[in-house]
This record gives C-alpha cells, structure tokens and sequence, in this order.
C-alpha cells in the first residue's frame, strides 16, 4: 500500500488496515520543498511506530537527484526492509543503489540487511527486465509503474489494460526466472470498485504475486481475489502431509488420491498455503 | 303533567345543590364556512404579541429543540426578538446548541441569556463559553435527564418555542408537512414533546400554516398556547450535517467492521434483539454491516431505537428491523419514513431515555453503539469536552443508552491525528466506565473486565481482545505524553448524571 511520506497521519494509521507491505514514499507524492521533511518523517515512523509484521518498504528518489543519496542513507539507518527504485532502467542502476546501500549498512554495521525493489516504468525499462531482476542478490521483486510507462509508449492507459499486456508479461516472466516477486501497478479511480476487482483478477492470472494499491479500501478485494478456495486449501494441505511422510520414509515420487505428486504439483500446493496464510485464512499454527 | 317548565323548580334545586347555573339559552351558532374560521384563531398572532401574551418576564426560562441541527433558525431568530424587546437575564433551556448559535455569544454578552441549560455546545459559542464568557456555568443533561427533569419540573419551563414544518391554526404540529407549500422537514420532534407538554406557555415557530386538522402531528393543540407563522424555521438539507454523515472513510469503516463483529458474536445478535446507534461516522456505518450478517444468519431485530438514519430505514423497508421508534430524525430519508410508515414512530425524550421512567424504551434495547472523544483506562467516555479542554460536543442519549443497554460498544480511533483517544483519565467524565462494556478502536478491542462472560464470548469466536492500557500505551508509544491542559479556576460546565445527581464539572480553559 502506497503511503506519502509526508503526511504523518497516514504513515502512524497506515498499519491497522493490514497490507502485506507498506511503501512510505518519499518520491512522487512529496513536492521538492517537502523532501527533506518527508525524509526526516519516514526516518522517525520506521524508528518509532510499531509495524508489527508488516514488510515496509520506501520508494526513494532516483540517485540522479540531489536527494536519492540522503534517502539512502536516511531509510537504511533506520532499518527498513525494502528500498524501492523508481523508474528503474538498466541493471546499472540496481548496481549503484546496491553500492550507497552497502556504504550505510558497513557504517552501522549491518552488511546485506535491506532489499531493493525496482519499479519499471519505461520501454527500455521492460526490454532490460530480466537483467534489472538479476542485478543484484538483493533484488526481491519488480514492479510496474503503468502511468509513466504508458505516457513513456505514447498511449494512454484503458479500463482493459491491453496497452500493458506486454510489460505486465515481461515482468512476470522476468521475474520468475530470476527467482523474485512480480507486483502490478496502482489502479487509481476509488469510485470504481469491480473495474479494480477485474483487473486484480485479471494480473493474477498472468501470474503477479501481487497488487499495489493506493488506499485502504482495495485490500479486501486484493485479498478476495488472491485468496484460495477452501477446496484448493484443503487438497494442498494434504500434498504437502503426503509429501512430508514421503521424505520421512525417502521414497522420492509419490502419489495423492491415486495421481502421481510431482515438484510443480508440490510447489503449487506450497504456493496456495501461503497465500492462504498471506489473506489470513489460515494462521501458521495451522499448518504445524 | 311533566314538561320542562314543571321541572324547572327541581333544575333549580339541582343547580343550587351542585353549585352550578342554570342553563340559558343564548347561543348565537356561527354560520361562517369553517374553513374561514379558522383562519380568525385566536391562537395565531405575530412574534412579538405571542412573547407579550406568554407573560415572559426577565430571569424566566425559555426552551428550543434542535431537530433542524445546523440549519435550525428559531434560536437565532426567536433570542433576537427577545434582545430587540429588551429582556434580560433569560435561562435558555435547549435541547442541543451547535455552530449554528453563534449569535448567542453577542446576547450573552449583552444580559439577554445570563444560563444555558443543553445537552451540548459545538463552534464558536462552545469555543467562548469555555473561556468563561458566562458568569454562570452551562448545566449539561443527557437527552432522557433533559425530558424527565422537564416533566417532574426540575427544569421548569415558562414558555417553549418549538419550530414545526407544519401546524394548523389550532396548534397541532409536526416536523413534516403534507401540503404542497410544504418548506422544511426535520421528522421526529422527540426532544420538543416535553417542553410542549410541560411548559407554562407553548408557541409553535411554523413555516407552514395548514388547513384544520394537520393529522399526524406530534404536539396537540391541547398543549399549544399560540401559533406564529414565520418565513423559515430551518434549512432541511441541514440536517445531515454535525455529527452525521454517510462515511468513505477508510479507518471508519474498519471500526464499523469490528464493530459488527463484537455485536455479532456477543450473544445478544439474535432474533428480536434491539438495536441504537450514535452518531459518528463509524459508529453509524456499523448498521452496514449488520445488515448483510442479519441476512446471512435470518436475523430480524423487534426495534431500533433513537437517532433513526437512513440505513436504518433500508433495513426496515427489507424487513430487518420491525419498528422504528425515533425520537431525532437523522437525515432525510428517516424525517420522510417516519411521515408514511405507520411502523416508523417518534417517541418523546422523556420516554425514550429517561432513568426514572420505567416505560423509557432504552430499557428495552439490547444493543447500543456509539462513539467518543476519549475512553480512559477505567472505561470511563467523555463525549463532550474536546482534548483541548474545548467544549466541542453533545452529551446526547451517550450515557443512558450505555446504561440502560444490555451491550454498549464505543467504537472510537485511537488516535485523531496527534490526539489519542484512550488516555489516563478522562478530560470530562460523562458516561461512566461501569455502564461501558466494550471499546473497539483500530489498534485492538478492549473488554470491560465487569464482563467476562463477553470477553469469553468474543474470544471464542476467535475475535483478539487486548486490555485497554495496553491500547493507551500505544497510543502513548506514538504520541508521547500530552502537556497538562491550562485550566483555569472558574466553573463554565455542570455535568448531571442521569439520576439527577452532579457527576462532573467543567473548568474554563485559559486564554
């Protein structure tokens, strides 16, 4: 869930609603006389408020800004999870973000702590996916940023999203081979609800892990559509019994209601109990 | 022989012992359409001349209802003509004050109002009162004390003036109107009936003069004294405004959800239960909510009770909600129900949420929620006093529905952006913890520990309860510790409880 950095309100409430992440930004939504500010408030919500579980995230300002470095240095410092690259182009600038990190991390001595997330957000954004998602081993997802891309293709974004089909595609692909997490772009019209729950269910069909989402008010259906069907739940819990039993026993292959288990079938099984876990079916006492 | 002249010594005989007169025949009949007549009723005369023939005389109280809310016009109007006839040192007796009264601070200042009696304060006039604008401090009721102080005459009321959307000639009046001149409309005129019923002198305020009889009326021309027609006596499309209205809030709506859920698994969600809600955003959406568990499980409530809003009434035209009982119109939609739904009715406040009163409906009601400003780590509410030490609120029907419900839920945010909500103590005490059962906010749900029974309850139906120092140490963890108030020493605010007793005062705050 997407949070402006400079509206302390918002950052102390945004937590209750219970997003799976938190992205404070310090980027689009705070004007240039606010950066410092912002800066100095997304420090003091990450040191004082209690996020519980919650993964938080800062989206900082490019480096080739006046302000990217002190974002850095200001969010890294105060223990955040993810950092989050805006209109992110080339594996290059994974590379030098990884590097200012690693400075602060040395400096206060906690070497390979913070994530990064790059968000693309332009055509040579997209060709590079792939080489973005492996730039470094800190990277633990990719995200589309759909407003600046589309204007960056010279067209304009539609209820069905055909515009974005082949970056949402690129993405997801680019992802799953470098072994990270794929999210979708913002869907920004509050007033309509089912156009939003059709393009969340649309991304999950192409394989996102995940949606953005600008307020509180969309979680319910993000978690509606991603969460699993009490069937697919309960056929998964039993693949993964089997399989334990299988391990204890060493046989390798092994076979649920008379088909045969194989890895996709494990992972799938894994996959759906997880985000059963995410969408708050299940709880993780119920899977020991 | 035995024709009326024979008898006429016995007629006499049986005056003189009676003590009666013996019947003349003098009657002249009256020929005039009556439709004409009655427009001569000696009832309807102008402002001024209804105030002189009331006998008003300086030091005397007067009395408002407050069914139009932001957008009711007879305070203003009614307290200028007073000033401009030259009275002094009136006790102005309301049912609530709110933005709209600002005026009031100018006769205030000026000896025409020397004591407030109301159940609330909000803008300017709450903001100066605070400061200590009135030698003498505001007398603070609760909606069911106010009726019954008015009708066991402890707030004696020498004349009311009580604005209606319509009366006929006669007095009978309502806060709708079926004619087609019809200008305002404010519903239920429950907090007016006792001040209609017990005041020496009662004037309607109406912007509508039907024809003879205004059916449906709520005040009887029994208790109406005069009948003054003016151009306006409140703006309807204002009622909807102050504390009411319809939320997209997203932190209101995650109150309202887990409020539903505590009212759902509580034990008094089942069929036939009651239910009232306070206004507020979220404590108004918990309706919502409701609505979609009562068809998912087949439950109907017998009544809902109070404040009647718009979502109220959806869930009574589908058959939720049997009756509606309304002693305050919350939006439009509820003033227009209650016109042309024989199962929508007002009820008098005396006889909606009096303590003492054994037939007040609140002691029927199962299930109340309601808001707050702050909850202290005792339960304890204050509705009324903001944490600025601001008078910025309206004790309302807070504390005897609390009281008197079998399930109060106060559903308030732990923080309103750097104020918390769940503090040490209370700033003014006016709903006492012991009437407070649960306190749901967007950090955790807090249980009364005088209801374990509930706790259990909640628990089992997997619901996460927290202890409610647990939410003020967040709250605290966020915020820090708040500087002391500057309170000065003179008393603005007397708080009644609900049995008549003095619970609270209010200082005034310093410059």
């Amino acid at each position: 869930m997407f949070v402006p950095g400079n509206n302390p309100g918002m950052m102390a409430d945004a937590y209750i609603y219970g997003p799976d992440s938190i992205m404070l930004d310090l980027e689009d939504s705070v004007t240039m006389a606010e950066k410092d500010t912002a800066r100095l408030l997304v420090h003091n919500a990450l040191k004082t408020i209690d996020y519980g579980d919650t993964e938080m995230v800062v989206r900082i300002n490019p480096l080739n800004t006046p302000y990217g470095k002190k974002d850095i240095e200001a969010v890294v410092k105060a223990g955040v999870d993810v950092i989050r690259m805006p209109k992110t182009e080339t594996a290059e600038e994974v590379i030098e973000v990884e590097r200012e990190i690693e400075k602060v991390e040395k400096e206060i001595g906690c070497l390979g702590r913070t994530q990064i997330m790059a968000a693309i957000e332009s055509a040579l954004g997209v060709v590079n996916a792939y080489a973005i998602a492996t730039a470094s081993k800190r990277m633990m997802g990719i995200a589309l940023g759909a407003e600046d891309y589309s204007a960056n293709l010279k067209t304009q974004r539609t209820p069905e999203g055909s515009e974005l089909l082949l970056a949402r595609e690129t993405i997801v692909v680019a992802a799953r081979a470098a072994g990270i997490d794929a999210l979708d772009t913002v869907y920004s019209n509050l007033n309509d609800m089912e156009t939003f729950r059709k393009e969340v269910e649309a991304i999950k069909k192409l394989g996102f892990d995940g949606k953005s989402i600008i307020n509180p008010r969309q979680i319910e259906i993000v978690n509606e559509v991603f969460a699993p069907k009490e069937k697919d739940i309960q056929k998964s819990l039993t693949i993964l019994a089997a399989i334990k039993e299988a391990e204890k026993k060493g046989s390798g292959v092994i076979a649920v209601n008379g088909k045969m288990v194989d890895r996709p079938v494990v992972l799938r099984a894994q996959r759906t109990i997880d985000l059963a876990i995410a969408s708050g079916i299940l709880t993780k006492e119920d899977i020991q | 022989m035995n024709s009326i002249k024979d008898r006429a010594e016995l007629i006499a005989a049986a005056a003189k012992k009676m003590g009666k007169e013996v019947f003349k025949d003098d009657i002249v009949k009256i020929s005039k359409p009556r439709h004409e007549l009655q427009k001569e009723s000696c009832k309807v005369v102008t402002l001024e001349d209804a105030i002189k023939k009331s006998g008003l005389k300086d030091g005397m109280t007067i009395s408002f209802h407050h069914h139009f809310r932001g957008g009711d016009k007879v305070v203003n109007m009614v307290v200028a003509k007073l000033a401009e006839m030259g009275f002094k040192n009136l006790h102005l007796a309301s049912s609530s004050l709110i933005n709209v009264h600002e005026p009031l601070i100018e006769h205030i200042k000026n000896g025409v109002i020397t004591k407030i009696s109301t159940s609330g304060l909000r803008g300017e006039l709450a903001t100066a009162i605070s400061h200590g604008l009135m030698e003498e401090p505001v007398v603070f009721r609760s909606h069911g004390s106010r009726g019954y102080a008015i009708a066991k005459g402890e707030l004696h009321i020498d004349v009311a003036f009580l604005g209606a959307s319509s009366s006929d000639p006669l007095g009978n009046a309502a806060g709708f109107s079926t004619s087609e001149n019809a200008k305002s409309i404010c519903g239920s005129l429950g907090y007016a009936l006792p001040d209609a019923k017990y005041a020496d002198t009662t004037i309607i305020l109406t912007d509508d003069l039907v024809d003879y009889p205004n059916q449906l009326n709520a005040i009887s021309e029994a208790d109406v004294d005069y009948v003054v027609v003016v151009d306006s006596v409140g703006d309807s499309s204002k009622i909807a405004s102050g504390a009411i209205r319809d939320t997209k809030n997203p932190r209101d709506i995650l109150l309202a959800k887990k409020a539903a859920k505590v009212v759902i698994n509580s034990g008094y969600f089942e069929n036939g239960f009651s239910l009232q809600t306070g206004s507020g955003g979220a404590s108004l959406a918990v309706t919502k909510y409701l609505r979609q568990a009562m068809i998912d499980k087949g439950i109907k409530a017998r009544f809902a009770l109070g404040g009647i809003t718009s979502h109220m009434v959806k869930l009574h035209q589908e058959g939720l909600i049997d009756r509606l009982i309304d002693v305050q119109s919350f939006d439009k939609v509820a003033a227009e129900s209650l016109l042309n739904d024989p199962m929508h009715k007002s009820v008098a406040a005396n006889e909606y949420a009096a303590m003492l009163e054994p037939g007040s409906a609140t002691h029927f009601l199962d299930v109340v929620i309601l808001s707050a400003l702050e909850v202290d780590v005792y339960f304890n509410v204050n509705v009324l006093v903001g944490s600025d030490g601001i008078i910025r609120g309206a004790i309302g029907g807070h504390p005897d529905t609390a009281a008197d419900s079998a399930l109060s839920v106060i559903v308030c945010p732990l923080l309103r952006g750097r104020i918390p909500c769940v503090v040490d103590e209370v700033t003014t005490l006016i709903t006492p913890g012991s009437t407070v059962d649960v306190v749901v906010t967007e950090f955790g749900i807090a249980v009364n520990p005088r209801r374990p029974e509930l706790r259990k309850r909640l628990e089992d139906a997997g619901i996460e309860i927290v202890e409610i120092t647990a939410l003020r140490d967040r709250a605290k963890s966020i915020i820090g510790n708040a500087a002391p108030l500057p309170f000065g020493d003179k008393v603005v605010g007397i708080v009644m409880n609900r049995d008549g007793s003095v619970m609270d005062v209010i200082k005034n705050i310093a410059d």
